[in-house]
């Protein structure tokens, strides 16, 4: 590189500037259209922040306020309730599992229903699938409130409200799932005299299985986290002790409850990462590929 | 020959029922082991079939509750004195858009920023990495309302604590899916920068920037969609929003309210949802032409 013909010079670079210049630099109107975006987000961060009441004085007595906050969640002690929070997390665990569970039972019929290669008519299809977004565009916690209110405090509530969001979820996904499967399968089965039925259980349940299960296995992943909150509420589980020391200002309690919450959501976080991987590996390929598909869908729904 | 044929027959057979009683076997062990799981969860979370059966009714008593009387012959009027509240709760949807939106720009900023350090083949240093990366896990374990629920107590009630907990949530988590999208990208761009003798900020900038923005913008777009739902909730502890109003409509029983505010939540995230699933339908399908 040294020297030779191959470098190039000022000279050389001035004129291929002149004759390319977008290689080298934006063009003004890409310019002034970037300027734009940028004076936008600025207007809106100050719309914003003047909707949010936000003054300089508020922000920094917070975050002061925050300071000693978050100083006095260290050492984080259990106080004299530790078997109590043990107990509390066990039941946060149960509840995301039965949730899970009710759901997955529940949407596995629904998800064919959904699906446009099992129910070929668009306007039976449609309300089912409505009802479904419906199901998952209500927060847990608001079943949660509404179900304390229905079957009064305690996990009980908690259990129904992770179903009641899941199985808006989890039929959406099964229906994806189901409408994803390679139709020669299903063909094939039939081919050979199958009834309906029976295509769908062997020439379409075999293909989705795996990839039910890994979904199902993901949101009870996703239910622990939400799980731990639901007690805000009266909905049982760890989130009643967490916003009750919270409201109290014991913070050493919070900080230990909320490294509690961290710990196990990354242990159910483990255990799930390695029995989906081995769900998904003893399936077919369709299914590894569906899966990486599965793994967009889902980050887009919890 | 024949013999022959029926040997590997046989064979074929028995290889056959010993797949099918291995899984069967497998099947039952399975299930043994679900259902012990279903028996403890029942137990710890103290789950009992009479319970359910019991509250199920009271459910449905519930939701009818909350449906509003609609006549034919006073179509109008009815849904006039259903929705009587409705500028005040739009207003206050529209502040639920603007904790969303407001926490995904801080998001997303925090989190790309957060996101180089984080990725294990840019951040160059191990200790560096390996405590933005965690950093980011933990922020995103703790949940949206459990931030809100600490910062209505240090920043006061209202929807500034709300846009707070959403933002240190987001930071979390959209630090780590960036980082997560940097650590796939082909790694030969960057031997190309470097190699021309680009610095660390060029080498962002020129060799990982133009392969991940598609995916930023998809999660970008996602987290859209998640905040929308987190914001509609933060305002059951004080931290505004429409939930302050629907945990008001719920906690004293003011049955229609509650059915009226949920639907406007409800059809305004089926809005965002589409709106982000067209512009990501649009991102990929420019991407797959490129």
């Amino acid at each position: 590189m040294k020297g030779g013909a191959r470098c190039i010079d000022a000279a050389q670079l001035a004129v291929l500037r002149e004759r390319y210049p977008r290689a080298f630099a934006r063009t003004p109107r890409e310019r002034a259209v970037f300027a734009a975006i940028l004076v936008g987000l600025a207007a809106f961060v100050m719309f914003g922040l003047y909707q949010f009441d936000a003054s300089p004085v508020r922000i920094w007595n917070g975050l002061e306020r925050f300071g000693k906050i978050a100083g006095a969640l260290f050492p984080p002690t259990p106080g004299d309730a530790f078997w109590d929070l043990v107990k509390a997390m066990l039941e946060t665990i149960g509840m995301a599992f039965l949730g899970t569970l009710i759901a997955t039972c529940i949407a596995f019929p629904l998800g064919f229903f959904g699906a446009r290669n099992v129910v070929k008519l668009p306007l039976f299809r449609f309300p089912i699938r409505r009802s479904f977004d419906f199901l998952r565009g209500v927060d847990a916690l608001v079943w949660a409130l509404v179900y304390v209110r229905a079957v009064g405090l305690g996990p009980l509530a908690g259990v129904l409200a992770i179903a009641t969001t899941d199985i808006g979820i989890l039929s959406k996904l099964f229906a994806e799932a189901i409408e994803n499967v390679d139709r020669k399968q299903a063909d094939g089965v039939q081919a050979t005299g199958a009834n309906a039925v029976q295509r769908l259980r062997f020439g379409i349940l075999p293909q989705v299985l795996p990839i039910m299960i890994s979904n199902a296995l993901y949101m009870f992943e996703s239910n622990t986290r939400s799980a731990t909150i639901l007690g805000i509420v009266g909905a049982g589980g760890i989130g009643f002790h967490l916003s009750d020391r919270i409201r109290a200002h014991r913070w050493d309690e919070v900080g230990f409850i909320i490294i509690m919450i961290i710990v196990v959501v990354a242990l159910i976080d483990f255990i799930s990462h390695m029995l989906r991987t081995r769900v998904i590996k003893s399936g077919t390929n369709r299914a590894l590929l569906l899966e990486t598909y599965h793994e967009q869908q889902r980050a887009g729904v919890r | 020959m024949s013999s022959q044929a029926s040997a590997a027959i046989a064979r074929f057979e028995e290889e056959f029922a010993r797949l099918r009683r291995r899984q069967r076997i497998q099947l039952l062990v399975f299930a043994a082991i679900l259902l012990a799981l279903f028996f403890g969860a029942a137990e710890v979370s103290n789950f009992r079939l009479d319970r359910l059966l019991a509250g199920l009714p009271r459910i449905g008593e519930y939701i009818g509750k909350t449906l509003p009387e609609i006549r034919i012959n006073s179509f109008f009027g009815d849904i006039a004195y259903w929705y009587y509240g409705f500028f005040r709760w739009l207003g206050l949807l529209l502040d639920t858009l603007l904790i969303a939106l407001m926490a995904l720009l801080f998001g997303s900023v925090g989190g790309f920023l957060l996101s180089f350090p984080a990725s294990r083949n840019l951040s160059g240093n191990v200790v560096v990495y390996f405590i933005c990366r965690r950093l980011a896990e933990i922020a995103r374990t703790v949940p949206e309302i459990v931030y809100a629920l600490i910062f209505v107590v240090a920043f006061g009630i209202g929807p500034l604590a709300g846009f707070l907990a959403l933002s240190v949530h987001a930071v979390g988590a959209m630090g780590k899916l960036y980082a997560e999208a940097n650590e796939n990208i082909d790694e030969r761009q960057l031997e190309g920068i470097r190699a021309a003798g680009g610095n660390w900020f060029e080498m962002i900038r020129f060799a990982v920037l133009p392969q991940v923005l598609p995916n930023f913008m998809t999660y970008t777009l996602w987290r859209l969609e998640l905040n929308i739902r987190s914001a509609a909730i933060v305002g059951f502890v004080g931290a505004g929003g429409i939930g302050q109003e629907l945990y008001t409509a719920i906690s004293f029983n003011y049955y229609e309210d509650v059915s009226a505010i949920v639907l406007m939540v409800v059809l305004t995230i089926m809005i965002i949802d589409l709106v982000c699933e067209r512009l990501r339908h649009k991102i990929i399908g420019k991407d797959n032409l490129q």
